[in-house]
């Protein structure tokens, strides 16, 4: 018998191991709720068996504000979650098509933006645009960095352009949008796909919603702001899921004749 | 506080016609000590400045430095929002557009101009006047001062995130001169939206942050009566923001801030944004898009 300690789903309650989430995707089996994936888990999931060669996994963040105990809470968050930012970025191959590939982690702040975020993404779309790959970010974020302040919405620009000149030159970036993709995120390159996919259920919006209902003084409808809503609004292509990001991703890989060209 | 600075000033200012003897020598004395208390101020003072009632607005910014005003309504897709302003104008004779965040001198212009607080269309209509500058050669201007983009339900149904992904991506590539001057309150994403700029101007009391320092208290310490700590640790200021090479230029206040003698700033920003665009129209269009980007591609590089 497994010695497994049982994690509950925070949406119903089904308790199950961590090799039952595993199996399952992070995806609740009795209600469909999904869970956070991690970045790395996220990138096993889509790339090929050994494939992924990660870039710029020394790249940290400082705390150009000097802000009161903001590297302590990196420390912090590095030695939990093993990862130096909120972004992992790397090369590698679906089925056999060389990407650039992005990843955000909302378990590292939210997945929020300061300039080490900015700069990552920034790299991968350049490499991307060097190299004439495919990008493909997966975003979740809480938006901006508060603790680095302007750096972090210039990160907004600077991400923005990055993917304006790669797409000027013809190059493929398909954004998928996981729960959740919101303020400064949503408002630069999450945007800004050629393709946009979205996982069922995620929250994806500029202002939460909190803040919309203090401002307009009234509860807001279930579903509003998340995946099924934004693809009726006509910013989602399609709502991919999770268990058929890998192929959905290949098959626009080919759509877009990527496994053609001598790499 | 400046507010009981400015209050204490103007009360002082108004008495001195009608003193003479030792109460003039009096009056005038203390108003030389507030005077120099307003050469002194917090950051939470210059926010404050940046949002008085009197602080000039773009409409006045529009007639005081431009002729033959154009407006442009409109996103073409179904939609005019009034919290931004748009047209051509002449400029030194010159033709060029402007656009800006729009707010009102009173309660009533507010509610129609949404207190300069955008939706999506807003950005849209914003998109299509800055396509139409660069079709017909025209250099930018965009003036900023706002509270942010609205945080409304249809703005949401209707893609605020997109509509300012859209503004940063393509004004990244604009292929005529851009030069942006945050006058009043720049927040966050609804502020940056129009500010991709090659020469990127602020007013002395005006500032730029990440979002409002309200807000900015309530997501990190969960109470946003913590303004003013978050006024100080937010470094938001226009000398904050230069020493950081995010801005080029601090365009000087009267002293006590705009509002108390508009027609002197006027002349500063007048002659700030003529040098500054006289820098850019010689360049190529192409190299000059390509330096911008370079601009915010340098910023956080070197970690």
């Amino acid at each position: 018998m497994s010695t497994d300690t049982f994690t509950p789903c925070s949406a119903c309650g089904a308790p199950l191991s961590a090799a039952q989430w595993r199996h399952h995707l992070r995806v609740c089996p009795s209600c469909g709720a999904y869970q956070p994936l991690g970045a790395h888990e996220r990138l096993d999931l889509v790339l090929d068996e050994n494939s992924k060669v990660e870039l710029d996994k020394d790249l940290f963040g400082n705390d150009p504000l000097s802000f009161a105990g903001y590297s302590a809470k990196l420390a912090s968050l590095q030695e939990k979650t093993g990862l130096t930012e909120s972004a992992v970025t790397a090369l590698g191959t679906i089925e056999h098509m060389p990407v650039v590939i992005g990843v955000m982690d909302s378990r590292f702040l939210m997945g929020s933006m300061g300039i080490a975020v900015g700069e990552k993404i920034t790299r991968a779309v350049e490499l991307a645009h060097e190299r004439h790959l495919p990008l493909i970010l997966f975003c979740a974020s809480g938006g901006a960095r508060m603790q680095e302040g302007i750096y972090s919405l210039m990160q907004m620009v600077k991400t923005s352009a990055a993917v304006a000149d790669f797409q000027a030159d013809g190059g493929l970036y398909i954004s998928v949008l996981t729960h959740p993709t919101t303020g400064g995120v949503i408002a630069s390159f999450a945007s800004l796909g050629d393709i946009t996919l979205a996982e069922p259920g995620a929250l994806i919006g500029f202002t939460g919603p909190r803040v919309i209902e203090q401002t307009i003084g009234q509860r807001l409808p279930d579903g509003f702001q998340r995946s099924e809503f934004q693809m009726e609004h006509g910013f989602v292509d399609q709502i991919i899921p999770r268990s058929d990001m890998r192929a959905t991703l290949a098959k626009l890989l080919r759509l877009h004749e990527c496994g053609v060209s001598s790499e | 506080m400046i507010r009981d600075v400015l209050q204490e000033l103007s009360d002082v200012e108004e008495q001195m016609p009608y003193a003479d003897g030792q109460l003039l020598g009096q009056l005038s004395a203390r108003r030389l000590q507030l005077l120099d208390a307003c050469a002194h101020l917090t950051a939470e003072d210059k926010v404050f400045l940046s949002r008085h009632a009197h602080r000039p607005k773009i409409g006045a910014f529009i007639s005081a430095l431009f002729t033959d005003f154009f407006e442009q309504r409109g996103d073409r897709q179904g939609k005019e929002d009034p919290s931004i302003l748009g047209g051509i104008a002449l400029f030194h004779g010159r033709p060029v557009t402007v656009i800006g965040h729009r707010k009102g001198a009173n309660l009533e212009e507010n509610l129609s101009y949404n207190f300069g607080m955008p939706e999506p269309e807003g950005y849209r209509k914003a998109l299509r006047l800055m396509r139409q500058a660069e079709k017909f050669h025209r250099p930018i201007i965009t003036l900023i001062d706002t509270p942010g983009a609205y945080p409304g339900m249809e703005a949401e149904s209707h893609g605020q995130g997109e509509a300012i992904a859209s503004c940063l991506s393509q004004m990244s590539r604009l292929t005529v001169p851009v030069v942006t001057v945050i006058t009043g309150e720049g927040n966050s994403g609804g502020a940056l939206a129009l500010s991709v700029a090659d020469r990127l101007l602020m007013l002395e009391n005006a500032y730029f942050a990440v979002l409002t320092p309200e807000g900015f208290a309530s997501i990190l310490w969960k109470d946003a009566s913590k303004r003013a700590q978050a006024c100080e640790v937010m470094k938001l200021t226009a000398d904050d923001l230069l020493n950081f090479h995010i801005i080029d230029e601090i365009i000087r206040e009267p002293l006590g801030g705009a509002q108390r003698n508009p027609q002197a700033l006027y002349r500063a920003l007048d002659e700030a944004i003529s040098r500054n665009l006289r820098m850019l129209c010689s360049a190529d269009g192409h190299e000059l898009a390509a330096k911008r980007r370079q601009r915010y591609r340098q910023i956080g590089r070197s970690i």
